[in-house]
């Protein structure tokens, strides 16, 4: 075996986006000795590419808005299948969470008096989304990672909250008890192995999107944290819902998937057929019909004057749209490249699409030759997001199954939102359940010191043989012959549209690669070697896909992020069900039913009884009490 | 399937390395980096770059192409002419880790000794109040995506490792202008330590790094340049200098 460094934590955090960062702050204000594990360099995570806002009810743009509005947009964009006390929690403290990070630097646009700006977006009834341009992201992580200079700076440079860049997890490691020790994983410059000891383990390490060939998210985005989280003895919860955002780019084919802002929709821009037609007044459901419009100039008066109009149909949540789009390129009236038009040119004035739009200007001018403010883009849908995730306890973001001492904050967590997630609410999500996590760990590790778990040397020496193996084995396959074949299975039959003969194939064929997985074989040193990097990250994509796959197949209804061509509507008795993945003792994924926990009274009387008779059977519904004036 | 062209890529590491050559598939609308993705795919599954959003957010890809500082998810291979060899070597600036990746950490450094934002004491979160007109300043620079283009093009930095001791470079001066123009950071010293410890003065205006800036930020004319005439107003300016000896302005606080 060779040399492995050795660190001791009292928390590590492994991910570097904007729930990490969120958390390892959290965790060092109360006083932990905290290691962040970036998987690129710091400040380059996922996070960057959210580009529309952060959802929070501060009302500054209209008065109207508060929590309770939140909570309900947020769960009615999820139908209901959503965490409701995460939903709660969210809706509640994301004012506060915006607002602090001013004090750590950020620069948000600005109201005229002066406040936070705040723009419209999918789903949201109000202006909602504190934003920058349309580079919120970027805002976002940048203030985070300055922030946590400042604490480095504030700590005197002692290491208490240290950052480990381009470093790679490949295990958690817990005692016999089942309770987290450790960390184990390689430097990507070196590929020198590293031992991080710690009793508490936050997993921030987003989503699963590379599994898919047509997606919007970073090679980092290869469900490291669900697989570490299945491995060690935990749960995924509803992983079926994915979600495919309705606009990424078409053309040309290198830059398919990269992801156009939903702002372009929210400040203006409208989706068009080759007919000319704006579709999407013929796709709202019954169950939106009421809040949206039925006719263009309605539509287009709400822009300016939202409480006497109702919102153009184009701001539907994202799966609705995505749907619609879908159904257009389908029945033939798509755009030269296959996709559909998103026009805000003949809408918008130039000076203000450059304004607002700055860097959508930039990335279609740059990337396809196509001047926004002059020409319509193409656009169709791309995988964006998963919003099933390692299940969590509400209040505290510690993982369920059978481990303790792990816990898991932004995408790579479950259960928020539902089967699909709001624009806005991942940014806030990130920083509302980051810090909680943060926090709970910490509370964590008071509980357990002095009788800190200990790492088994075996274990060791174990993930050790599991990380070098692809660089012994002489004979191997490629690993990005079988990643390409891996992403093609998941677009093709557990993509955006899903029938049950296409997912029972998709399964045999994801059981065919993990043989393939389990022989690749990578070349050259253990320096810098993105083909080894890729070999150990495809397990962990050949399991998320799995849960992916076996999950979706289960659910014999169309809901949010997961839709059944066999079974297209959607179903009460489905509502009241999570679909919960684990892995038995030989490493297979294993699916159980599990009962969606049962909202509250007072906040289920926050919506009108007409409503919920649409998501509900009538038991559930036996208790019903309206909300008082005021709640 | 479209044309086979001609690259070289730098390979090697600290030890030292060699351009080359390979002949690899190029399609319509693609960029550099589809193509090094490529070479990996087919070629050369070892060969090391950093990349990320591959949609010019994340600064992670840089690299010279043709000896130019760009992103290689920006630069479309139609800019160059079909008969032409793309050369692709490492940023010259930084210590090369393996083939396309340097080590960087130089920028991180500058930026750990930099005095963070400091929040003003008496405004509690949810009441700070700023006019558009007076964040957008900020907001230019802080569209910057840490691709350290303009770090590495700098010739103060380039071809002088000596001077890195002393020069934190133009990221680090637009972070020092951000919050110098930030209308509610606490300090006032953000002009006075741009050229006591970050050597802005180094800087004689060749304007390299707004060239290379892949977010068009006018680093020199926008950042360096107010920063230094600010600078020198305050430590030379002889009215301020005879206004701080005859009422000992500099004496009154202590």
């Amino acid at each position: 075996m060779s040399e492995v460094e050795k660190h001791n934590y009292d928390v590590v955090v492994i991910g570097a986006g904007g729930a990490g960062l969120r958390a390892a702050i959290a965790a060092r204000e109360a006083g932990m000795r905290t290691a962040i594990i970036s998987k690129s360099l710091f400040g380059k995570a996922h996070t960057v590419m959210a580009e529309g806002g952060i959802a929070a009810s501060m009302g500054n743009v209209n008065a109207n808005d508060n929590w309770q509005v939140h909570f309900r947009d947020t769960m009615r964009g999820g139908k209901f299948l959503n965490n409701w006390r995460m939903a709660e929690l969210h809706a509640k403290e994301a004012a506060a969470r915006v607002w602090e990070l001013e004090t750590y630097g950020a620069l948000f646009d600005r109201t005229k008096d002066g406040k936070i700006s705040q723009r419209n977006f999918g789903g949201h009834e109000y202006p909602r989304l504190a934003h920058v341009g349309d580079r919120t992201g970027l805002e976002l992580i940048r203030t985070l990672q300055q922030k946590i200079v400042s604490i480095q700076q504030d700590d005197g440079g002692d290491g208490k909250l240290k950052v480990f860049a381009e470093c790679t997890i490949t295990e958690l490691l817990r005692d016999e008890a089942g309770h987290i020790a450790g960390a184990f994983g390689y430097y990507r410059d070196t590929g020198d192995f590293v031992l991080f000891r710690a009793p508490a383990v936050v997993l921030a390490t987003g989503g699963i999107g590379k599994s898919f060939k047509v997606t919007s998210n970073s090679w980092e985005y290869t469900g490291d944290g669900d697989a570490l989280a299945l491995r060690a003895g935990s749960t995924l919860l509803n992983m079926e819902f994915v979600q495919f955002h309705p606009t990424g780019m078409v053309w040309p084919p290198s830059v398919k998937g990269i992801l156009v802002t939903e702002s372009v929709r929210g400040d203006g821009g409208v989706l068009r057929n080759s007919e000319g037609r704006r579709f999407m007044f013929d796709y709202v459901p019954d169950v939106f019909r009421k809040n949206y419009a039925e006719t263009e100039a309605e539509a287009d008066r709400w822009y300016t004057d939202p409480d006497h109009n109702k919102r153009p149909p184009e701001l539907l949540p994202r799966d609705e749209v995505a749907r619609a789009i879908n159904a257009e390129i389908k029945a033939g009236r798509g755009s030269p490249h296959g996709g559909v038009f998103l026009d805000i040119a003949s809408r918008v004035d130039s000076a203000e699409i450059l304004r607002r739009l700055p860097s959508m200007y930039h990335q279609f001018k740059e990337l396809a030759d196509v001047d926004i403010t002059q020409q319509p883009m193409e656009i169709g849908p791309t995988c964006h997001y998963v919003m099933g995730g390692v299940e969590v306890d509400p209040d505290t973001g510690s993982a369920g199954g059978h481990v303790r001492g792990l816990f898991a904050a932004g995408e790579v967590s479950g259960g928020m939102h539902g089967s699909n997630r709001l624009g806005g609410n991942s940014l806030s999500d990130l920083l509302v359940f980051g810090k909680r996590a943060g926090e709970h760990a910490a509370s964590y590790v008071d509980e357990v010191d002095g009788n800190r778990p200990s790492v088994a040397q075996s274990d060791v020496d174990s993930a050790q043989q599991t990380a070098l193996a692809p660089l012994e084995r002489a004979e191997g396959e490629n690993p990005y012959a079988v990643w390409h074949d891996l992403q093609q299975f998941m677009q093709d039959l557990v993509g955006l549209i899903r029938r049950k003969s296409e997912l029972e194939e998709s399964l045999k064929l994801l059981g065919d690669l993990r043989e393939r997985v389990a022989k690749v074989s990578a070349t050259g040193g253990r320096k810098f070697n993105p083909g080894w990097h890729l070999a150990l990250d495809l397990r962990n994509m050949l399991v998320v896909s799995e849960c992916a796959a076996k999950a979706a197949l289960e659910r014999e209804e169309s809901r949010g992020g997961h839709t059944r061509e066999d079974f297209p509507a959607m179903d009460p008795k489905w509502r009241q069900i999570n679909l919960v993945c684990s892995l038995n003792p030989s490493g297979e994924v294993e699916l159980r039913h599990q009962p969606v926990p049962t909202m509250r009274g007072e906040l289920l009387g926050l919506f009108d009884l007409s409503e919920l008779k649409k998501y509900m059977t009538d038991e559930e519904l036996a208790s019903y009490q309206p909300a008082k004036d005021g709640e | 399937m479209g044309a086979v062209r001609h690259f070289r890529v730098w390979r090697g590491d600290e030890d030292g390395g060699s351009l080359q050559d390979f002949q690899v598939e190029v399609n319509d609308g693609e960029v550099v980096l589809d193509i090094i993705h490529r070479l990996q795919a087919t070629q050369a599954p070892d060969l090391a770059v950093r990349w990320n959003c591959k949609a010019g957010k994340c600064g992670s890809c840089s690299m010279e192409i043709n000896g130019k500082p760009r992103l290689g998810c920006m630069t479309r291979m139609s800019v160059f002419e079909e008969t032409e060899t793309v050369t692709v070597t490492p940023l010259r600036t930084f210590p090369v880790i393996r083939d396309l990746v340097t080590d960087v950490s130089f920028n991180y450094q500058k930026a750990l000794e930099m005095p963070a934002f400091a929040p003003p004491a008496d405004v509690k979160p949810g009441e700070y109040r700023m006019q558009q007109v007076d964040v957008e300043r900020s907001q230019e620079f802080r569209k910057c995506i840490e691709c350290f283009l303009c770090q590495n093009t700098c010739h103060v930095v380039r071809d002088h490792e000596d001077n890195k001791p002393e020069f934190s470079g133009p990221r680090l001066f637009i972070r020092a202008a951000e919050l110098d123009m930030h209308p509610l950071d606490a300090r006032t010293d953000r002009k006075d330590y741009a050229v006591a410890e970050q050597g802005i003065g180094y800087c004689n205006i060749t304007k390299c790094c707004t060239e290379v800036c892949p977010e068009h930020i006018k680093i020199t004319d926008n950042a360096i340049i107010p920063m230094k005439e600010r600078a020198v107003d305050n430590r030379y300016d002889p009215l301020v200098w005879l206004g701080r000896k005859i009422f000992r302005r500099d004496q009154i606080q202590a």
